[in-house]
């Protein structure tokens, strides 16, 4: 089976159609545009109406730059590094080149075309270090270790509560014990995958659906789940072990503590380019979650930010009797990961 | 009385983990005479199971709900002749951690059947628990105090829900621990009881611990009432509690921001 390593990290080029990307190049740019507007400036109000003047003249270009980048991010992605560099800086100093055609058209060009020209590639060139650099200290030999480190937590809890169950299943129940043993092994490989790795979401509702079976040994009738699949692309891809450890933390402080069980609930739904799922599980009034769910929960969240940076998002309501989780991804399908 | 089997309870919330603890003892009961003289989920079902019968030892998982391991062995030292404890658990650090620090015996789940042999032989010489020590420990794990509170009436051992109690009272030697219903005498200090539910409880008086949510209002009283500076009333019973002066501006700080 080919895999598909879709890390945005793992490309010299940032990810064009990244939020956190996009956002941090408007910034950026402004934000050089008030520092050059300061060297002009006699006080205050003086300093923010050059800006103001720096604005007019920069948003067009730079709107126009981000355009044909986030169109042109997987053409540019395949060309060799070097090229990809000089395709960015070519772009923005053509956006700029236009952008001083269209005001000497206006007769409100001051200055030559090869100022604009220059003042263009010289802001993309300063945003394409800082985003390129940004990007080193996150991935992807970083980033890589880091998601390893993060996925491999399935709790020692649950591994060894789960083979004390087999055992007791061997002499009374060996089919039973058995499966359950290829359930244990089936959730450690997954452990153990390259995170790199994105799986189909149905693989990851499967995964979660053995990791159930193997709670149901042990907690029997105390342990419900209802599941709510809507509309959702079950080919999508998702970085592994997106929602186990979710899972796991629901049975672990919503269903183990309480005597009489409790229920489950996961929802998966589609919202336009958003998946969205949610976890929930009951709780008993005033229970303190301790410091392992915080834990799980920072887990989860520092790969959502590795993986996709701004676009990713984890909520948490927590209500007297209840306790939701529910987290969102941009949809990707394999046809735009290949 | 060596010819007697050693009687053992198990309790653990998981049947697979019973199961397995009593496939375990049936296989060493050639080299050691026991018997299983029963079950529990929870420790309270362990408790209710032990006013009727005698057992030797108590093998109890830690992580139950209702009431977890650490706390029914420190209700079981509050009995006349107290079972030993053996403590099995899966992995779980902070109880690891906790034992060790205090130096408790434990099994760790798998549990293997020489460690298991080897424990109830040890534990045979070695009766009741060491209260201080495994209040600490659950304070550790849990995060909060005990669930229920113990005391011996007519020689048997009722539990109190902690959730229940409107107040703690201190009268001479005794702490009386009133719920809805009635009241309990305690053997404890209420000193203990205010560090180990200060999340829950507040002091109104030197002799007096009230239950947050149990108060529904403050009253001044007349100045020359000698016997309190204001009075506390309670929800669901008609009974006024006295708060000193000292803690008449605290407490009603505290219980309006509750």
């Amino acid at each position: 089976m080919p895999s598909i390593s879709q890390n945005p990290s793992s490309h010299v080029l940032p990810d064009w159609r990244n939020l956190g990307v996009l956002l941090r190049i408007l910034l950026g740019a402004n934000g050089l545009a008030l520092f050059a507007a300061l060297t002009q400036a006699d006080g205050l109000w003086h300093w923010m109406q050059r800006f103001a003047e720096f604005a007019a003249w920069l948003e067009a270009p730079l709107l126009l730059a981000i355009i044909l980048l986030a169109v042109l991010r997987d053409v540019l992605g395949r060309l060799s590094p070097w090229s990809g560099r000089l395709a960015v800086l070519t772009i923005a100093g053509a956006a700029a080149c236009l952008q001083y055609l269209l005001w000497e058209w206006l007769a409100l060009a001051t200055g030559a075309a090869w100022q604009a020209v220059l003042l263009g590639v010289t802001v993309a060139a300063l945003l394409l270090y800082y985003l390129e650099l940004r990007a080193r200290a996150f991935s992807p030999a970083v980033a890589e270790a880091r998601l390893m480190a993060l996925n491999a937590r399935i709790r020692p809890h649950f591994l060894f509560n789960s083979i004390n169950a087999v055992l007791a299943l061997i002499r009374a129940e060996p089919r039973q014990a058995e499966a359950a043993l290829e359930n244990v092994s089936d959730l450690f490989r997954a452990a153990l995958r390259d995170p790199s790795d994105w799986l189909p979401l149905s693989d990851e509702i499967a995964l979660c659906r053995q990791y159930l079976e193997l709670e149901k040994l042990r907690l029997g009738e105390r342990l419900r789940v209802q599941w709510d699949i809507r509309e959702v692309p079950l080919d999508a891809r998702i970085p592994p072990l997106m929602l186990q450890p979710l899972v796991e933390n629901a049975v672990y402080h919503g269903i183990e503590p309480a005597a009489e069980g409790g229920e489950i609930r996961i929802v998966f739904a589609r919202n336009r380019d958003e998946i969205l799922i949610e976890i929930s599980n009951p709780t008993r009034g005033g229970q303190r979650h301790t410091p392992g769910n915080q834990m799980a929960l920072g887990n989860i969240r520092e790969r959502l930010a590795l993986y996709f940076d701004l676009e990713a998002r984890l909520e948490i309501e927590e209500r007297d009797e209840s306790y939701r989780v529910s987290i969102r991804l941009p949809c990707r399908t394999s046809l735009s990961a290949s | 009385m060596p010819n007697q089997p050693l009687r053992i309870l198990i309790v653990d919330d998981e049947p697979p983990a019973r199961l397995r603890l009593r496939e375990l003892l049936g296989d060493l009961a050639p080299q050691l005479p026991l018997e299983v003289a029963g079950e529990a989920e929870n420790g309270v079902a362990a408790l209710s199971q032990l006013d009727e019968r005698q057992v030797d030892v108590v093998v109890t998982d830690i992580r139950m709900p209702r009431m977890d391991g650490i706390e029914l062995a420190e209700h079981l030292g509050s009995m006349l002749s107290p079972p030993a404890v053996i403590f099995v658990t899966a992995y779980d650090n902070y109880a690891v951690q906790a034992f060790d620090l205090n130096a408790v015996d434990y099994l760790l789940k798998p549990v293997r059947a020489p460690r298991l042999q080897a424990a109830l032989q040890k534990v045979q010489q070695q009766r009741g628990a060491q209260g201080d020590m495994l209040r600490n420990i659950g304070q550790m794990l849990r995060g909060s105090g005990r669930t229920h509170l113990s005391c011996q009436e007519r020689g048997r051992l009722l539990l109190v829900p902690v959730d229940e109690v409107l107040y703690f009272k201190a009268d001479f030697k005794y702490v009386t621990a009133r719920t809805r219903e009635r009241e309990y005498l305690l053997d404890e200090s209420l000193t203990r009881l205010e560090q180990e539910y200060a999340d829950r409880f507040l002091r109104l008086h030197r002799a007096v611990l009230v239950a947050r949510n149990a108060i529904a209002g403050f009253e001044r009283a007349g100045d020359d009432d000698a016997e309190a500076y204001g009075w506390a009333l309670l929800r669901g019973v008609n009974e006024r509690l006295p708060v000193s002066r000292r803690q008449w501006g605290l407490a009603r700080d505290l219980a309006r921001g509750s």
